[in-house]
């Protein structure tokens, strides 16, 4: 059936009194069929300038090379790569928001899936062109393909873990775009059918005629259901394919088995920060908080705490093995991140990344919207310095004295980072402009079972547990969306 | 003759949409098509349509992926220019893994993906074939081919008892084309 009733002691997904399908639509439009509002051109002038910054900056790149960088012999890679590992990580947690959550049948995910999965698609697209950018002749990409050609053919060492990255990241950006352009069509097509005019025939176009028949919907369900199984192991299998550009090198810091897991970790906590940091300001700027609501984003943060974690015991970990290994180089790397020249890089990571999220074990930060914010963008802060310490800090200094350097960046190398999350942030910008921030027909989906007033509904029929309705009401108090008068008297 | 070409029993409630299916059903009136603003389990079995086989093609494709970029990569690096690594293997299985992962997932995906747009003839361009423009939005709609099923009156009684909260009697087919 459509619905039934859910546990009185699930905190309610949806919040605020009378919302009908009709006001879900109504809410999850306003940016799209109305003009943005001021904090809307503010948010895009900042952003295109930075997007700006980019375009001047890899062009530059493009015109002079990567000798703009700067890299040395020592350090080849710095952060270009640091960046592209950090986008990718971003990007990790709208798979794992669509994917993962969807096959756990976490229907939290419900409201939040979409936006997720179009950052994930602008964050890859980010980490692409640092992959494009850092080949110095980009054009020189064609080469990373298994094409013909007039040296034998001269195929591709499928042996080497950069190639499996080319398919890896390539692979994850198509079925993203995939998976994220099926969800939409039902949404695109409830735009079009509210739209007149020129609008409209966009709109249909980009709709491919969804109709929303019985059969349009078996199947639809089907294929998400298909997509987010393939796209589980895939989401794994992209990050794990990315550590292993370092850990099959004989490069100290790097040449770990423990890197496949500590990086989908790491990059599953970095990308629900960003998601935190994106949706903490969407929700409060377009409106959304009674479908965002306070359990989202604890949720959101307890997989923080939890990831945050998990990548805190890779680092003792990592440290235990270069120690127990008994290899000097492995152990020097590991003691030259703290009493090394790049020190302060690492205090940033492991205080970032470890420390800072310990903080959320208390319920009291977890459910605090500006503690929530600024934490989720220490946690980007912390990635960021993590993926530098591991590339810079362990370049820097590995075997040979003689050829240790250190590593400074050039105005193109801040360019570029800058701008990237410029670039990024034009594309959500626009993305929230043009398309249904919240997967309407999902949200909908929920309305019967999980809102709030379902379950206020619930508490006035009464034949329910006053216990389970105490427990109930406790945990509504965190709610910033909850109107509280009306549950004084219940 | 009425000119009625399709009978549109539009509803607020999903429970009352599967509610005026029953009657409908009771009653032996065939049912044409439900439209929905979202998924509602269970209709497809009420309506006796299979489940989808998407799930097979899904896995053909795969198979096809797999296949086609692990036979490749075998082509490339084991007959056509074998590299000697140290005296390895040149058919280094586990090399091939990640490789054929992925091709078996990207062809997986847009081969489903696929399948689906053309079986339910969705692509940029195609005109909606919608009968009530709200369908998208919030209202549940039964529709029912008029011709034959008659008289209209009944079915417009069977579906006002079951709740809806209008009854189109159409003289087109869809509303969406200009």
């Amino acid at each position: 059936m459509a619905s039934h009733s859910e546990s009185i002691i699930r905190e309610p997904l949806i919040t605020g009194k009378n919302i009908t399908y009709g006001q879900i639509t109504d809410d999850v439009l306003r940016p799209v069929e109305n003009m943005p509002g001021k904090a809307w051109w503010i948010g895009f002038s900042v952003a295109s300038l930075g997007a700006l910054l980019w375009v001047v900056s890899i062009s530059y790149t493009f015109w002079f090379g990567i000798g703009a960088w700067g890299l040395n012999k020592t350090v080849g890679w710095a952060w270009d790569i640091t960046g592209f590992v950090w986008w990718v990580g971003i990007g990790h947690a709208g798979t794992l928001i669509s994917a993962v959550l969807l096959l756990f049948r976490q229907n939290w995910r419900n409201s939040i899936n979409r936006s997720a999965e179009a950052m994930t698609i602008f964050a890859v697209i980010c980490a692409a062109t640092y992959i494009g950018a850092h080949m110095g002749r980009p054009w020189m990409a064609v080469y990373s393909l298994p094409l013909p050609n007039q040296y034998g053919s001269l195929w591709v060492n499928f042996n080497s873990p950069l190639i499996w990255d080319v398919f890896a990241i390539s692979t994850y950006f198509s079925v993203s775009l995939v998976f994220w352009y099926t969800g939409l069509l039902p949404d695109i097509a409830t735009i079009r059918d509210r739209a007149t005019g020129l609008r409209r025939r966009i709109y249909s176009v980009l709709s491919f005629g969804w109709t929303g028949s019985v059969k349009t919907w078996q199947r639809f369900e089907t294929v998400s259901l298909i997509l987010a199984g393939v796209s589980t192991p895939l989401v794994l299998s992209v990050h794990t394919i990315v550590s292993m550009d370092f850990a099959t090198s004989l490069e100290p810091g790097w040449h770990t088995t423990i890197f496949p897991p500590y990086f989908v970790a790491g990059a599953i906590f970095s990308g629900f920060a960003m998601v935190q940091t994106l949706l903490l300001v969407t929700r409060k700027v377009l409106g959304l908080e009674n479908y965002i609501t306070m359990f989202h984003i604890e949720s959101m943060n307890k997989i923080i705490l939890v990831t945050g974690s998990v990548v805190g015991v890779a680092y003792i970990t990592e440290f235990f093995i270069a120690y127990y290994s008994g290899g000097e180089y492995e152990q020097y790397t590991f003691l030259n991140r703290f009493i090394g020249p790049y020190w302060w890089a690492a205090c940033m990571m492991y205080g970032c990344n470890v420390l800072m999220t310990q903080m959320m074990w208390s319920k009291k930060v977890r459910t605090n919207i500006p503690i929530s914010w600024v934490l989720s963008i220490i946690v980007n802060i912390g990635m960021w310095f993590e993926r530098f310490v591991i590339i810079v800090t362990s370049l820097h200094r590995d075997y040979i004295p003689s050829s240790w350097a250190m590593f400074y960046p050039t105005w193109v190398d801040v360019g570029v980072f800058i701008g990237s999350i410029g670039l990024f942030f034009t594309m959500f910008l626009l993305f929230i402009r043009v398309l249904p921030s919240v997967a309407m027909a999902e949200v909908k989906l929920i309305l019967k079972s999980a809102s709030e007033q379902a379950k206020k509904k619930l508490i006035d029929d009464g034949h329910l547990d006053p216990a389970h309705v105490d427990f109930y009401k406790d945990n509504l108090i965190k709610f910033d969306s909850v109107e509280h008068s009306d549950y004084e008297k219940v | 003759m009425s000119s009625t070409k399709y009978i549109l029993g539009v509803f607020d409630d999903p429970d009352e949409l599967m509610h005026g299916i029953d009657k409908l059903q009771k009653n032996s009136v065939p049912i044409y098509d439900v439209y929905t603003p979202m998924p509602i389990h269970g209709i497809d079995a009420k309506l006796g349509i299979k489940d989808s086989r998407l799930g097979y093609a899904a896995f053909m494709f795969g198979c096809v992926g797999g296949s086609l970029i692990f036979g490749l990569v075998y082509y490339f690096l084991v007959h056509d220019w074998p590299m000697d690594i140290g005296g390895k293997n040149y058919f280094a299985i586990p090399d091939f893994i990640p490789v054929t992962f992925e091709w078996t997932v990207l062809f997986a995906s847009y081969g489903m993906a696929f399948t689906f747009f053309f079986s339910t003839h969705l692509f940029p361009g195609r005109a909606p074939r919608v009968m009530d423009l709200r369908a998208t939005n919030d209202k549940f709609v039964i529709a029912i081919d008029a011709k034959g099923n008659i008289p209209h009156e009944d079915i417009t009684n069977i579906l006002k008892e079951a709740g809806a909260s209008e009854v189109k009697h159409n003289d087109r087919k869809y509303v969406s084309y200009e």
